[in-house]
């Protein structure tokens, strides 16, 4: 699978998106915390394994701190697929619908 | 956007895989020839041993266009000193931003950690740690949350930048 490919593979899934969301919000999380937020029940082993998945797309890094790992969002693939594909493309309608639809719902 | 408490976060970790030699990315990091073709393009002057000096000095491009934009760009843009220089895996280096307003360079220095790993494949695997404790402006800055505000990207447009540019030849539009 190529690259992009992972990526794309491992913001499908909705879990790994709030993993990701977790991170954003707070860098630098322990597995612990991140099973902690996710709200659904899941086991500690089905955290680990959606963060493999993210790890292998190389949206999360892990760097030892003492005795703690701790994982990191790294934004990078992100902003790859950003350049490629939608400042090519459709930069421009893509912020004004996100635009549009941002305005929409804060006045729900 | 608003600055998110992302932003705040006291350690930034970014990575990047590029199909170049961990040597050519050693030369695209720590030359001035290499460094004003992507990402912000400053100068990015280093003597590489420890306690060397660390400068990036604005190219004239970079001045004139600060002075349209109504804004100072100082000639000095960033300083630090090189903690551990070890060609062409890691090399460990403080970093002041110096842009005005001076918010980021009242914060003082961060630490900044380069790590480069070949890999199988013909590859190379680049780290870019940031230690940004007690900066929360400058960590603002360089994850990119300002870039609405015309700050720029930070340290993934760099790197994407970086890539591009070892990859085809050219940095990406812009």
């Amino acid at each position: 699978m190529t690259e992009d490919g992972r990526v794309f593979k491992a913001l499908a899934d909705p879990t790994r998106r709030l993993l990701l969301d977790l991170l954003f919000a707070r860098d630098g999380r322990t597995l612990g915390e991140l099973e902690a937020g996710v709200e659904v029940a899941m086991t500690r082993f089905g955290v680990m394994k959606h963060l493999r998945v993210l790890e292998e797309a190389g949206l999360v890094v892990t760097r030892r701190s003492g005795r703690e790992k701790l994982h990191f969002l790294n934004p990078v693939p992100i902003r790859l697929i950003h350049d490629r594909w939608i400042d090519k493309y459709t930069e421009r309608q893509v912020s004004a619908l996100a635009d549009l639809k941002a305005e929409l719902e804060e006045n729900v | 956007m608003t600055t998110t408490s992302d932003a705040t976060a006291t350690v930034q970790v970014y990575r990047v895989y590029i199909k170049a030699t961990p040597e050519a990315i050693w030369d695209a990091i720590t030359k001035p020839e290499w460094t004003e073709k992507y990402g912000y393009g400053g100068r990015a002057e280093y003597d590489l041993r420890p306690g060397g000096g660390y400068r990036v000095a604005a190219t004239e491009a970079m001045v004139a266009q600060g002075a349209e934009m109504g804004f100072g760009v100082p000639e000095v843009m960033v300083d630090g000193e090189v903690v551990e220089s070890e060609p062409p895996r890691r090399l460990v280096q403080t970093w002041r931003l110096l842009m005005m307003p001076p918010e980021t360079a009242e914060e003082g220095f961060t630490r900044l950690t380069w790590e480069i790993e070949a890999i199988p494949g013909g590859a190379t695997k680049l780290t870019v740690t940031h230690d940004l404790m007690g900066a929360p402006n400058t960590a603002a800055l360089v994850s990119g949350a300002r870039e609405s505000e015309g700050a720029g990207g930070g340290w993934s447009w760099i790197l994407s930048d970086l890539k591009s540019l070892l990859e085809t030849g050219k940095p990406l539009a812009g």
